[in-house]
């Protein structure tokens, strides 16, 4: 039992910190009858510390709002279900794990190393690696390889524009990219469910697509902790495990690199990992996803609807292989 | 207290205790609702207390072989009502999951080795609830008892089912695993003798 969740209080009612600091009282008195009966790790939602009442997240500045082109129209995903409903394994392999532990990573200070096939390998602090960029909003369609889908209004700063700062060699066919490995701020480290640290990778020239960006904020403010704060990938034509959570290293390589899902189940999950509609994971189909907020499913678009723009990319590989 | 009165109260406690999760569902279905993905909620609640039902009712005979004598009639109790979850499951999944498609269903059935051992589980536990009643009993005899020897295959393709659905992590349906397969061990006949040279 874990994902009831606690009702959701509107900014409107927000009248102190006392109130928000006493909300597990509340709840326990809203819950009333159903908990009464009470069962194991039910309204687990009221240990919660992480924030996901969008207020006590630092509001981001000077972000250009997304161009037509980085845009959906569709309805954008409630903030509280995108801050409640989280795979980070990291952070526990329940959905609603990630914000009941969300409260013990650390986003602040942040360095990221960037080494390998570069000109100018080194540690760089998180605001160094911002400085130079211009904060920019793109709403993307998020698609799970589990078959669930999200639309998030995302801030951040192209990954090619970083990635160019740095000089990558001629040698460089691929990026390589590791989450934090600490298993006091990340408790789902203590047990070895996937080889930690978890590491994505992508090919050079997906990397440099304007479609993929370093996420710092979503809604307008700094990325919860559960959503992979302070630093995350988006790769929106990909199944969201390539975006990558809470990233310390980026190595710039010549060889392809290992990648956690790949590693730990391969006839399961491949390197390039794009939406396809058509090729199903062996244990389900990815025919058709559920939207977040809908209660009947929808068919999946090909490369999750990002097929005119980067459809290029994979022109003459076989789509079979490209789960 | 008489036995029969004994017997009444312990049979509406246990269906009381079944039909408490139904209740804190609808519950909180009412109130702070099901999470960002309803649907997944419900299909997990109701496929564990399926599971943990039917888990229940296989405990019933090795305790009654250690004396607990009055929970005996309890066998059935939790069998049904684990089965009823498991329908409610089955149904959440054919409706809201497959939009009522029975061409979907065959698929999924064929192509995803999970699905079908959780709809080999099902299909098996229909006759029993059928034949769950005292008349059918009588009228099948000897026939009963075998015929009910398929919840061992049951709980056995069920508990296959969750091993096979998970990602990555395997420690919660392992340890329904251990629990089913320390409870199908105590059906073994040198068990079965220890249990009642046990009895309390
Ligand atoms: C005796 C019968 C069954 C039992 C005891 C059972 C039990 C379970 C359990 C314990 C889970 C995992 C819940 C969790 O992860 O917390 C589950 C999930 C699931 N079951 Fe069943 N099940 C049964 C029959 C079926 C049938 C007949 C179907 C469909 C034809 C089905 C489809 C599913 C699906 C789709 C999931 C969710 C998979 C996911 O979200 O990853 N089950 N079931």
């Amino acid at each position: 039992m874990r994902m009831f969740r606690p009702p959701s209080i509107p900014s409107s009612e927000i009248t102190s910190e006392t109130t928000w600091l006493r909300r597990r009282e509340l709840l326990a008195q809203g819950a009333g009858l159903a908990a009464l009966v009470t069962l194991p790790g039910c309204f687990a939602g009221q240990e919660s510390h992480a924030a996901t009442e969008p207020s006590t997240l630092r509001a981001l500045e000077g972000v250009t709002p997304a161009p037509r082109r980085f845009r959906t129209e569709e309805a954008q995903t409630p903030f509280e279900d995108a801050s409640t409903y989280n795979n980070f394994y990291e952070m526990g392999t329940d959905k609603g794990d990630p914000v009941r532990n969300a409260h013990r990573l650390r986003p602040e200070p942040w360095s990221v190393v960037v080494e390998g096939e570069v000109g100018k390998p080194g540690r760089i602090g998180l605001e160094d690696l911002l400085a130079p960029h211009a904060l920019e909003e793109r709403i993307y369609r998020l698609r799970c390889v589990e078959a669930w889908s999200m639309v998030i209004p995302w801030v951040g700063i192209p990954l090619g524009a970083v990635l160019a700062r740095f000089e990558p060699t001629s040698r460089a066919k691929f990026v390589a990219f590791e989450t934090l490995v600490d298993p006091e701020q990340l408790p789902g480290q203590k047990r070895q469910i996937l080889d930690w640290p978890y590491r994505e990778g992508l090919r050079m020239d997906e990397a440099m697509h304007p479609l993929a960006i370093l996420a710092v904020g979503m809604y307008g403010r700094v990325l919860p902790n559960q959503n992979g704060a302070p630093l995350r990938l988006v790769v929106p034509w990909k199944y969201g495990f390539k975006s990558i959570k809470s990233i310390v290293r980026i190595r710039l390589q010549a060889e392809r690199p290992e990648t956690s899902w790949s590693q730990s189940a391969p006839r399961e999950y491949g390197f390039f990992a794009n939406v396809n509609p058509e090729v199903s994971h062996p244990r389900w189909s990815q025919a058709r996803e559920r939207r977040i907020g809908e209660w009947r499913k929808r068919p999946t678009l090909m490369l999750n609807g990002y097929a005119e723009q980067v459809g290029h990319l994979y022109k003459g590989m076989d789509p079979k292989k490209l789960y | 207290m008489d036995a029969a009165r004994r017997r009444t109260l312990v049979q509406a406690a246990a269906v009381a205790a079944g039909l408490a999760p139904a209740a804190v569902m609808a519950g909180a279905a009412l109130t702070v609702g099901l999470g960002a993905n309803p649907v997944e909620t419900l299909t997990h609640e109701t496929g564990e207390w399926a599971l943990r039902l039917l888990l229940a009712s296989l405990a019933i005979t090795p305790l009654r072989r250690l004396g607990l004598t009055v929970l005996a009639p309890l066998r059935r109790t939790f069998g049904l009502l684990g089965f009823a979850y498991a329908t409610a499951h089955f149904l959440i999944f054919l409706v809201l999951d497959l939009g009522l498609e029975p061409g979907l269903l065959i698929e999924e059935v064929a192509e995803r080795p999970y699905v079908t051992a959780g709809f080999a589980a099902f299909v098996l536990l229909c006759p029993l609830a059928l034949t769950s009643t005292r008349g059918w009993q009588r009228r099948l005899g000897r026939r009963w008892t075998r015929l009910h020897l398929l919840a061992y295959p049951a709980i056995v393709l069920a508990l296959l089912h969750f091993l096979w659905l998970v990602k990555a992590d395997l420690l919660e349906p392992a340890v329904y695993a251990l629990v089913g397969g320390i409870l199908l061990a105590t059906r073994i006949p040198a068990a079965r003798r220890a249990l009642a040279g046990l009895r309390l």
